[in-house]
Protein backbone atom coordinates (compact mmCIF):
# COMPACT_ATOMS: atom_id res chain seq x y z
CA UNK A 1 0.00 0.00 0.00
CA UNK A 2 1.32 3.37 -1.12
CA UNK A 3 0.77 6.61 0.87
CA UNK A 4 0.97 9.70 -1.07
CA UNK A 5 2.50 12.59 0.39
CA UNK A 6 2.52 16.27 -0.40
CA UNK A 7 5.25 18.63 0.92
CA UNK A 8 4.13 20.90 4.03
CA UNK A 9 5.84 23.94 5.29
CA UNK A 10 7.14 24.14 9.23
CA UNK A 11 8.39 27.55 11.10
CA UNK A 12 11.54 26.68 13.41
CA UNK A 13 11.84 29.59 16.04
CA UNK A 14 12.15 32.02 16.06
CA UNK A 15 12.25 31.26 19.79
CA UNK A 16 12.91 27.62 19.67
CA UNK A 17 15.51 26.29 21.72
CA UNK A 18 17.27 24.65 18.95
CA UNK A 19 17.48 27.88 17.26
CA UNK A 20 20.40 29.64 19.46
CA UNK A 21 18.48 32.80 19.84
CA UNK A 22 15.95 34.41 17.62
CA UNK A 23 15.83 32.85 14.35
CA UNK A 24 13.40 31.48 12.71
CA UNK A 25 14.03 28.71 9.60
CA UNK A 26 11.10 27.96 7.18
CA UNK A 27 11.73 24.40 6.34
CA UNK A 28 9.97 22.05 3.60
CA UNK A 29 9.50 18.78 4.55
CA UNK A 30 8.30 15.85 2.89
CA UNK A 31 6.93 13.88 5.71
CA UNK A 32 10.30 13.64 7.85
CA UNK A 33 12.65 15.00 4.97
CA UNK A 34 13.60 18.38 4.89
CA UNK A 35 13.14 19.19 0.64
CA UNK A 36 14.62 22.94 1.36
CA UNK A 37 14.77 25.68 3.97
CA UNK A 38 14.69 29.18 3.68
CA UNK A 39 16.49 31.19 6.29
CA UNK A 40 14.63 34.26 8.05
CA UNK A 41 16.58 36.43 9.61
CA UNK A 42 16.67 40.18 11.74
CA UNK A 43 14.94 39.53 15.19
CA UNK A 44 17.90 40.83 16.52
CA UNK A 45 18.70 43.41 13.94
CA UNK A 46 19.99 46.73 16.48
CA UNK A 47 21.15 48.87 14.26
CA UNK A 48 24.97 48.68 15.28
CA UNK A 49 26.76 49.32 11.67
CA UNK A 50 24.64 52.85 11.80
CA UNK A 51 24.92 53.38 15.71
CA UNK A 52 28.82 53.10 15.09
CA UNK A 53 28.57 56.14 12.94
CA UNK A 54 26.97 58.34 15.71
CA UNK A 55 29.86 57.40 18.38
CA UNK A 56 33.37 58.24 18.76
CA UNK A 57 36.00 55.25 18.27
CA UNK A 58 36.64 54.48 21.55
CA UNK A 59 32.63 54.98 22.08
CA UNK A 60 31.90 52.26 19.44
CA UNK A 61 34.13 49.62 21.32
CA UNK A 62 31.01 48.39 23.85
CA UNK A 63 28.47 48.39 20.75
CA UNK A 64 31.34 45.57 19.31
CA UNK A 65 30.80 43.30 22.47
CA UNK A 66 27.15 43.31 21.97
CA UNK A 67 27.88 41.64 18.44
CA UNK A 68 28.77 38.28 19.02
CA UNK A 69 28.40 37.98 22.96
CA UNK A 70 29.69 35.17 23.27
CA UNK A 71 32.91 36.35 22.56
CA UNK A 72 33.07 40.34 23.49
CA UNK A 73 37.02 40.82 23.78
CA UNK A 74 37.17 39.08 20.63
CA UNK A 75 35.01 41.37 19.24
CA UNK A 76 36.81 44.07 21.15
CA UNK A 77 39.93 43.14 19.67
CA UNK A 78 38.97 42.88 15.99
CA UNK A 79 37.48 45.97 15.81
CA UNK A 80 40.60 48.00 17.23
CA UNK A 81 42.63 46.08 15.09
CA UNK A 82 41.02 48.05 12.32
CA UNK A 83 41.10 51.11 13.98
CA UNK A 84 44.95 51.10 14.95
CA UNK A 85 45.87 50.39 11.13
CA UNK A 86 44.13 53.23 10.13
CA UNK A 87 45.44 55.34 12.23
CA UNK A 88 48.67 53.99 12.37
CA UNK A 89 48.93 53.10 16.37
CA UNK A 90 51.39 50.96 17.75
CA UNK A 91 50.63 48.85 20.37
CA UNK A 92 52.94 48.11 23.24
CA UNK A 93 54.49 44.28 23.71
CA UNK A 94 52.81 43.79 26.73
CA UNK A 95 49.37 43.98 25.34
CA UNK A 96 49.82 42.23 22.83
CA UNK A 97 50.63 39.25 24.87
CA UNK A 98 47.51 39.94 26.81
CA UNK A 99 45.40 40.27 23.89
CA UNK A 100 47.10 36.70 23.04
CA UNK A 101 45.62 35.44 25.86
CA UNK A 102 42.50 36.73 25.92
CA UNK A 103 41.46 35.92 22.24
CA UNK A 104 42.51 32.12 23.08
CA UNK A 105 40.51 32.08 26.63
CA UNK A 106 37.28 33.31 24.93
CA UNK A 107 37.77 30.55 21.99
CA UNK A 108 37.85 27.91 24.45
CA UNK A 109 35.05 29.43 26.19
CA UNK A 110 33.35 29.78 22.45
CA UNK A 111 33.84 25.90 21.64
CA UNK A 112 32.75 24.79 25.33
CA UNK A 113 29.76 26.70 24.41
CA UNK A 114 29.78 25.28 20.62
CA UNK A 115 29.97 21.59 21.52
CA UNK A 116 28.15 21.64 24.69
CA UNK A 117 25.07 22.91 22.39
CA UNK A 118 25.86 20.61 19.55
CA UNK A 119 25.34 17.93 21.59
CA UNK A 120 22.23 19.45 22.93
CA UNK A 121 20.77 19.57 20.13
CA UNK A 122 21.99 15.55 19.17
CA UNK A 123 19.83 14.76 22.35
CA UNK A 124 22.65 14.59 25.02
CA UNK A 125 20.22 17.33 27.03
CA UNK A 126 22.31 19.06 30.05
CA UNK A 127 25.02 16.73 31.39
CA UNK A 128 27.50 17.10 28.61
CA UNK A 129 26.68 20.87 27.89
CA UNK A 130 27.02 22.08 31.20
CA UNK A 131 29.88 19.78 31.92
CA UNK A 132 31.70 22.19 29.86
CA UNK A 133 29.90 25.56 31.21
CA UNK A 134 31.33 24.59 34.32
CA UNK A 135 34.81 24.97 32.17
CA UNK A 136 33.27 28.11 30.70
CA UNK A 137 32.34 29.57 34.22
CA UNK A 138 36.15 29.96 34.96
CA UNK A 139 37.26 31.23 32.09
CA UNK A 140 34.74 34.03 32.84
CA UNK A 141 36.44 33.97 36.24
CA UNK A 142 39.59 34.65 34.68
CA UNK A 143 38.06 37.50 32.64
CA UNK A 144 36.23 38.97 35.51
CA UNK A 145 39.65 39.56 37.19
CA UNK A 146 40.24 41.35 34.01
CA UNK A 147 38.23 44.21 33.56
CA UNK A 148 35.48 43.18 36.48
CA UNK A 149 32.54 42.16 34.00
CA UNK A 150 32.16 39.02 32.88
CA UNK A 151 30.08 39.23 29.59
CA UNK A 152 30.47 42.59 27.63
CA UNK A 153 34.35 43.43 29.20
CA UNK A 154 34.84 46.44 27.38
CA UNK A 155 38.19 45.09 27.63
CA UNK A 156 40.39 45.77 24.91
CA UNK A 157 41.45 49.78 24.00
CA UNK A 158 42.43 51.12 20.65
CA UNK A 159 46.18 51.14 21.12
CA UNK A 160 46.27 48.14 23.62
CA UNK A 161 43.79 47.04 26.75
CA UNK A 162 41.86 49.20 29.42
CA UNK A 163 44.49 48.11 32.47
CA UNK A 164 46.93 46.42 33.62
CA UNK A 165 46.18 42.35 34.45
CA UNK A 166 46.17 42.01 38.29
CA UNK A 167 49.34 40.30 39.80
CA UNK A 168 46.89 37.10 40.59
CA UNK A 169 45.66 36.65 36.67
CA UNK A 170 48.83 34.57 35.47
CA UNK A 171 49.36 32.73 38.00
CA UNK A 172 45.02 31.73 37.56
CA UNK A 173 45.62 30.94 34.05
CA UNK A 174 48.32 29.01 34.67
CA UNK A 175 46.20 26.94 37.28
CA UNK A 176 43.41 26.92 34.91
CA UNK A 177 45.32 25.58 31.78
CA UNK A 178 46.38 21.46 33.11
CA UNK A 179 42.70 21.51 34.78
CA UNK A 180 41.28 22.11 31.50
CA UNK A 181 43.59 19.62 29.50
CA UNK A 182 42.85 16.77 31.58
CA UNK A 183 38.99 17.24 31.82
CA UNK A 184 39.24 17.50 27.80
CA UNK A 185 41.05 14.42 27.56
CA UNK A 186 38.34 12.80 29.77
CA UNK A 187 35.30 14.38 28.32
CA UNK A 188 36.73 13.50 24.52
CA UNK A 189 37.51 10.02 25.72
CA UNK A 190 33.43 9.69 26.84
CA UNK A 191 32.10 10.94 23.61
CA UNK A 192 34.36 9.77 20.85
CA UNK A 193 33.21 6.32 21.34
CA UNK A 194 29.96 7.31 22.33
CA UNK A 195 27.60 5.23 19.81
CA UNK A 196 24.61 7.75 20.15
CA UNK A 197 27.19 10.33 19.05
CA UNK A 198 28.84 8.55 16.53
CA UNK A 199 25.04 7.46 14.19
CA UNK A 200 23.80 11.40 15.35
CA UNK A 201 26.99 13.03 13.67
CA UNK A 202 29.29 11.22 11.63
CA UNK A 203 28.32 11.33 8.18
CA UNK A 204 25.68 13.58 9.19
CA UNK A 205 25.33 17.16 6.88
CA UNK A 206 28.64 17.26 4.80
CA UNK A 207 29.82 20.01 3.50
CA UNK A 208 31.99 19.92 0.44
CA UNK A 209 35.04 21.86 0.65
CA UNK A 210 34.46 23.17 -2.41
CA UNK A 211 31.49 24.76 -1.63
CA UNK A 212 32.59 25.37 1.49
CA UNK A 213 34.80 27.79 -0.52
CA UNK A 214 32.48 29.11 -2.59
CA UNK A 215 29.55 30.19 0.36
CA UNK A 216 32.67 32.04 2.09
CA UNK A 217 32.86 29.73 4.78
CA UNK A 218 35.48 29.89 7.64
CA UNK A 219 36.76 29.03 10.99
CA UNK A 220 36.61 24.90 12.31
CA UNK A 221 33.33 24.70 10.05
CA UNK A 222 35.95 24.99 6.97
CA UNK A 223 38.67 23.36 8.81
CA UNK A 224 36.62 20.28 9.13
CA UNK A 225 35.66 20.50 5.30
CA UNK A 226 39.46 19.71 5.09
CA UNK A 227 40.14 23.66 4.36
CA UNK A 228 43.50 24.32 6.00
CA UNK A 229 43.12 28.11 6.54
CA UNK A 230 43.55 30.02 9.65
CA UNK A 231 44.15 33.88 9.65
CA UNK A 232 46.57 33.17 13.08
CA UNK A 233 48.91 31.75 9.87
CA UNK A 234 47.62 32.64 6.53
CA UNK A 235 47.68 36.51 7.69
CA UNK A 236 49.19 37.13 11.19
CA UNK A 237 48.10 39.75 13.06
CA UNK A 238 49.48 40.64 16.24
CA UNK A 239 52.17 38.37 17.56
CA UNK A 240 50.49 35.33 16.68
CA UNK A 241 53.86 33.97 14.66
CA UNK A 242 55.82 34.07 17.60
CA UNK A 243 53.75 31.18 18.96
CA UNK A 244 54.03 27.39 17.80
CA UNK A 245 50.90 25.78 16.95
CA UNK A 246 48.82 23.18 15.17
CA UNK A 247 45.95 24.31 12.80
CA UNK A 248 43.80 20.89 13.26
CA UNK A 249 41.67 20.24 10.57
CA UNK A 250 39.71 17.00 9.69
CA UNK A 251 38.67 15.77 6.24
CA UNK A 252 34.93 14.73 6.16
CA UNK A 253 33.03 17.51 6.49
CA UNK A 254 30.59 16.48 8.94
CA UNK A 255 28.87 17.51 11.94
CA UNK A 256 31.41 14.93 14.16
CA UNK A 257 34.43 16.66 12.37
CA UNK A 258 33.64 19.82 13.22
CA UNK A 259 33.00 18.49 17.13
CA UNK A 260 36.79 16.99 16.39
CA UNK A 261 38.16 20.04 15.39
CA UNK A 262 36.79 22.45 18.32
CA UNK A 263 38.41 19.43 20.75
CA UNK A 264 41.42 19.91 19.35
CA UNK A 265 41.30 23.52 18.43
CA UNK A 266 40.96 23.76 22.56
CA UNK A 267 43.89 22.18 23.12
CA UNK A 268 46.28 24.38 20.43
CA UNK A 269 44.86 27.59 22.48
CA UNK A 270 45.71 26.25 25.63
CA UNK A 271 49.29 25.57 24.19
CA UNK A 272 49.77 28.94 22.94
CA UNK A 273 48.41 30.32 26.40
CA UNK A 274 51.28 28.67 28.07
CA UNK A 275 53.78 29.52 25.68
CA UNK A 276 52.30 34.05 26.07
CA UNK A 277 52.41 33.49 29.54
CA UNK A 278 55.91 31.98 30.12
CA UNK A 279 57.41 35.32 27.85
CA UNK A 280 55.19 38.00 28.97
CA UNK A 281 57.37 40.77 28.91
CA UNK A 282 56.76 43.94 31.51
CA UNK A 283 56.06 47.18 29.96
CA UNK A 284 53.19 49.86 29.07
CA UNK A 285 49.76 48.11 28.38
CA UNK A 286 48.59 51.17 26.60
CA UNK A 287 50.02 53.28 23.70
CA UNK A 288 49.48 57.02 24.56
CA UNK A 289 46.49 57.48 22.48
CA UNK A 290 43.59 59.68 23.47
CA UNK A 291 39.83 58.98 24.14
CA UNK A 292 39.17 61.30 21.15
CA UNK A 293 41.35 60.23 18.09
CA UNK A 294 41.07 61.34 14.58
CA UNK A 295 42.18 58.94 12.05
CA UNK A 296 43.85 60.27 9.04
CA UNK A 297 40.92 59.95 5.94
CA UNK A 298 41.04 56.40 4.49
CA UNK A 299 39.81 53.13 4.74
CA UNK A 300 41.34 50.14 7.08
CA UNK A 301 39.96 46.37 6.91
CA UNK A 302 41.20 44.69 9.99
CA UNK A 303 40.46 41.13 10.48
CA UNK A 304 41.25 37.76 12.90
CA UNK A 305 40.59 34.39 13.59
CA UNK A 306 37.46 34.61 16.01
CA UNK A 307 36.65 31.65 17.22
CA UNK A 308 34.11 31.06 14.72
CA UNK A 309 36.18 32.27 11.84
CA UNK A 310 37.13 35.44 9.96
CA UNK A 311 35.99 38.43 12.18
CA UNK A 312 36.59 41.53 9.90
CA UNK A 313 35.86 45.24 10.22
CA UNK A 314 36.35 47.46 7.65
CA UNK A 315 36.70 51.11 9.13
CA UNK A 316 36.09 54.23 6.60
CA UNK A 317 37.78 57.85 8.43
CA UNK A 318 36.84 61.39 6.94
CA UNK A 319 39.20 62.59 9.70
CA UNK A 320 36.51 63.34 12.06
CA UNK A 321 35.85 61.84 16.06
CA UNK A 322 33.19 59.13 14.82
CA UNK A 323 33.96 56.77 11.42
CA UNK A 324 32.59 57.50 8.52
CA UNK A 325 31.22 53.86 8.22
CA UNK A 326 31.76 50.70 9.91
CA UNK A 327 31.15 47.57 8.71
CA UNK A 328 30.81 44.07 9.80
CA UNK A 329 32.07 41.10 8.15
CA UNK A 330 30.24 38.85 10.58
CA UNK A 331 31.05 35.40 10.85
CA UNK A 332 28.23 33.84 11.91
CA UNK A 333 26.36 35.40 9.53
CA UNK A 334 28.02 34.02 6.93
CA UNK A 335 28.63 30.65 7.87
CA UNK A 336 25.14 30.44 7.12
CA UNK A 337 25.26 30.89 3.76
CA UNK A 338 25.72 26.81 3.31
CA UNK A 339 22.99 25.66 5.43
CA UNK A 340 21.10 25.37 2.64
CA UNK A 341 22.92 22.93 0.87
CA UNK A 342 23.85 21.50 4.28
CA UNK A 343 20.36 19.91 5.44
CA UNK A 344 18.75 19.42 1.95
CA UNK A 345 17.65 15.95 1.94
CA UNK A 346 18.48 15.10 6.07
CA UNK A 347 15.92 14.45 8.41
CA UNK A 348 14.05 17.11 10.88
CA UNK A 349 16.07 15.69 13.89
CA UNK A 350 19.49 16.55 11.43
CA UNK A 351 18.55 19.73 10.94
CA UNK A 352 18.75 20.55 14.09
CA UNK A 353 22.15 19.30 14.63
CA UNK A 354 23.84 20.24 11.10
CA UNK A 355 22.22 23.66 12.38
CA UNK A 356 23.87 23.74 16.09
CA UNK A 357 27.04 22.57 14.57
CA UNK A 358 27.43 25.49 12.64
CA UNK A 359 27.90 27.44 15.80
CA UNK A 360 26.37 30.82 15.08
CA UNK A 361 25.80 33.73 17.67
CA UNK A 362 22.45 35.91 16.49
CA UNK A 363 23.48 39.14 17.71
CA UNK A 364 26.30 38.71 14.89
CA UNK A 365 23.95 37.75 12.75
CA UNK A 366 21.33 40.65 12.71
CA UNK A 367 23.95 42.91 14.20
CA UNK B 1 50.73 37.16 4.71
CA UNK B 2 47.91 37.45 2.84
CA UNK B 3 49.33 39.97 0.40
CA UNK B 4 47.09 42.47 -0.68
CA UNK B 5 47.44 42.60 -4.34
CA UNK B 6 48.58 46.47 -5.12
CA UNK B 7 46.03 48.37 -7.25
CA UNK B 8 49.13 49.65 -9.35
CA UNK B 9 50.25 46.00 -10.67
CA UNK B 10 46.63 44.75 -10.92
CA UNK B 11 45.30 47.28 -13.33
CA UNK B 12 48.52 46.76 -15.25
CA UNK B 13 48.05 43.23 -15.57
CA UNK B 14 44.51 43.29 -16.14
CA UNK B 15 44.66 46.72 -18.73
CA UNK B 16 45.20 44.36 -21.57
CA UNK B 17 41.81 42.54 -21.33
CA UNK B 18 39.85 45.35 -20.11
CA UNK B 19 41.36 48.27 -21.20
CA UNK B 20 39.63 52.03 -19.83
CA UNK B 21 37.53 49.51 -17.78
CA UNK B 22 38.86 50.04 -14.71
CA UNK B 23 41.27 52.19 -12.31
CA UNK B 24 43.18 52.24 -9.53
CA UNK B 25 41.25 54.03 -6.14
CA UNK B 26 43.67 53.84 -3.35
CA UNK B 27 46.97 51.68 -3.00
CA UNK B 28 45.05 48.84 -2.49
CA UNK B 29 41.54 49.16 -4.04
CA UNK B 30 40.80 49.01 -7.94
CA UNK B 31 37.82 51.07 -9.10
CA UNK B 32 35.49 48.96 -11.68
CA UNK B 33 32.97 50.29 -14.25
CA UNK B 34 29.36 49.01 -12.73
CA UNK B 35 28.75 47.01 -16.54
CA UNK B 36 32.05 45.35 -16.48
CA UNK B 37 31.89 43.86 -12.71
CA UNK B 38 30.77 40.75 -13.46
CA UNK B 39 33.42 39.94 -16.50
CA UNK B 40 36.46 41.38 -14.19
CA UNK B 41 35.16 38.74 -11.17
CA UNK B 42 34.32 35.96 -13.65
CA UNK B 43 38.34 36.65 -15.07
CA UNK B 44 39.90 36.92 -11.77
CA UNK B 45 37.86 34.21 -10.09
CA UNK B 46 38.49 31.34 -13.22
CA UNK B 47 42.30 32.81 -14.10
CA UNK B 48 45.25 30.71 -12.37
CA UNK B 49 47.24 33.02 -11.66
CA UNK B 50 44.57 34.97 -9.84
CA UNK B 51 42.07 32.28 -8.72
CA UNK B 52 40.33 34.71 -6.51
CA UNK B 53 37.83 31.51 -5.39
CA UNK B 54 37.18 32.93 -1.40
CA UNK B 55 34.39 35.42 -0.95
CA UNK B 56 34.83 37.40 2.02
CA UNK B 57 32.86 40.27 2.13
CA UNK B 58 31.02 42.79 -0.15
CA UNK B 59 29.50 46.39 1.74
CA UNK B 60 28.67 49.02 0.96
CA UNK B 61 29.26 52.93 2.23
CA UNK B 62 27.53 56.50 0.85
CA UNK B 63 29.50 59.48 -0.24
CA UNK B 64 26.34 61.35 -1.17
CA UNK B 65 27.39 61.88 -4.86
CA UNK B 66 27.61 58.30 -5.15
CA UNK B 67 27.10 54.59 -3.58
CA UNK B 68 30.81 52.61 -3.07
CA UNK B 69 30.76 49.27 -3.09
CA UNK B 70 33.33 46.94 -1.75
CA UNK B 71 34.24 43.14 -2.44
CA UNK B 72 36.90 41.75 -0.77
CA UNK B 73 38.06 38.70 -2.20
CA UNK B 74 40.85 36.36 -1.78
CA UNK B 75 42.88 32.88 -3.04
CA UNK B 76 43.13 30.13 -0.93
CA UNK B 77 45.85 29.07 -3.53
CA UNK B 78 47.72 31.84 -3.40
CA UNK B 79 46.95 33.33 -0.19
CA UNK B 80 46.70 37.12 -2.07
CA UNK B 81 43.26 39.17 -1.59
CA UNK B 82 42.14 42.35 -3.58
CA UNK B 83 39.45 44.70 -2.59
CA UNK B 84 37.59 45.94 -5.61
CA UNK B 85 34.67 49.26 -5.59
CA UNK B 86 32.40 49.75 -7.59
CA UNK B 87 30.52 52.92 -7.80
CA UNK B 88 26.67 53.67 -8.70
CA UNK B 89 26.05 57.59 -9.29
CA UNK B 90 22.32 57.22 -10.21
CA UNK B 91 20.96 57.91 -6.34
CA UNK B 92 17.51 57.65 -7.57
CA UNK B 93 18.01 53.96 -8.46
CA UNK B 94 21.29 52.68 -7.94
CA UNK B 95 21.97 49.08 -9.42
CA UNK B 96 25.25 46.51 -9.88
CA UNK B 97 25.22 43.34 -11.09
CA UNK B 98 25.06 40.15 -9.05
CA UNK B 99 28.19 38.15 -8.38
CA UNK B 100 25.74 35.68 -6.38
CA UNK B 101 26.30 33.44 -10.22
CA UNK B 102 29.81 33.13 -9.05
CA UNK B 103 29.97 33.26 -5.12
CA UNK B 104 27.15 32.10 -3.51
CA UNK B 105 28.55 33.32 -0.36
CA UNK B 106 27.55 36.90 -1.53
CA UNK B 107 24.13 35.63 -1.56
CA UNK B 108 22.89 37.43 1.92
CA UNK B 109 25.63 39.82 1.74
CA UNK B 110 23.91 41.50 -1.35
CA UNK B 111 20.58 41.13 0.45
CA UNK B 112 22.09 43.30 3.31
CA UNK B 113 23.42 45.95 1.53
CA UNK B 114 19.95 46.46 -0.67
CA UNK B 115 18.02 45.73 2.60
CA UNK B 116 20.18 48.82 4.31
CA UNK B 117 21.61 50.75 1.02
CA UNK B 118 19.09 50.54 -1.32
CA UNK B 119 21.19 49.31 -4.10
CA UNK B 120 19.93 46.97 -6.49
CA UNK B 121 22.21 43.66 -7.18
CA UNK B 122 20.69 43.11 -10.78
CA UNK B 123 20.53 39.25 -11.27
CA UNK B 124 20.16 38.16 -7.53
CA UNK B 125 17.91 35.41 -7.58
CA UNK B 126 15.92 36.40 -4.83
CA UNK B 127 16.78 39.79 -3.67
CA UNK B 128 14.71 41.19 -0.66
CA UNK B 129 15.30 42.41 2.56
CA UNK B 130 16.85 40.57 5.33
CA UNK B 131 17.21 42.15 8.30
CA UNK B 132 14.92 44.91 8.26
CA UNK B 133 11.26 43.93 7.79
CA UNK B 134 8.81 44.19 4.31
CA UNK B 135 7.73 47.48 4.11
CA UNK B 136 10.00 49.29 6.32
CA UNK B 137 10.59 52.72 4.77
CA UNK B 138 13.82 53.94 3.62
CA UNK B 139 17.39 52.69 3.71
CA UNK B 140 19.26 53.15 7.29
CA UNK B 141 22.47 53.07 6.05
CA UNK B 142 22.64 56.04 3.52
CA UNK B 143 23.71 58.66 5.39
CA UNK B 144 20.23 61.26 3.85
CA UNK B 145 18.12 58.66 6.22
CA UNK B 146 16.30 60.47 8.80
CA UNK B 147 14.35 58.68 11.39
Amino acid sequence: MTFSTEPFVLNFGPLHPSTHGVFRIKATLDGEVVLDIEPVFGYLHRGIEKLMEERTYTGGIPLTDRLDYVNSMTNNFAYCLAVEKLGGIKVPERAEYIRVIIAELQRIGNHCLAVGAMLNDAGALGTPFFYLWRQREKIYDLLEMLCGQRLMNNYVRIGGVSQDIPAEFLPAVMKFVPQLRSFLDEYDFFLMQNEILLARAKGVGILPPEVAINCGISGPVARASGIKRDLRRDDPYSIYQRFEFEIPTCEEGDCYARYRVRIAEMLQSLHIIVQAAQSMPPGATKADVPHLIRPPAGEAYGHIEGPKGELGFYVVSDNSIAPYRCHVRATSFINLSALRQMVRGWKVADLIIIFGSIDITMGEVDR
Amino acid sequence: MTAVLPAKDLVTRLSGVFAGKLEEAGRDSVLVRADALLEVAAYLKNTAGFAFDYFNMVTAADYYQYFEVVYHLTSTRHNHSVFIKVRCHNRANPSVPSVVPLWQGADFQEREVFDLFGIRFEGHPDLKRIVLWEGFDGYPLRKDWNR
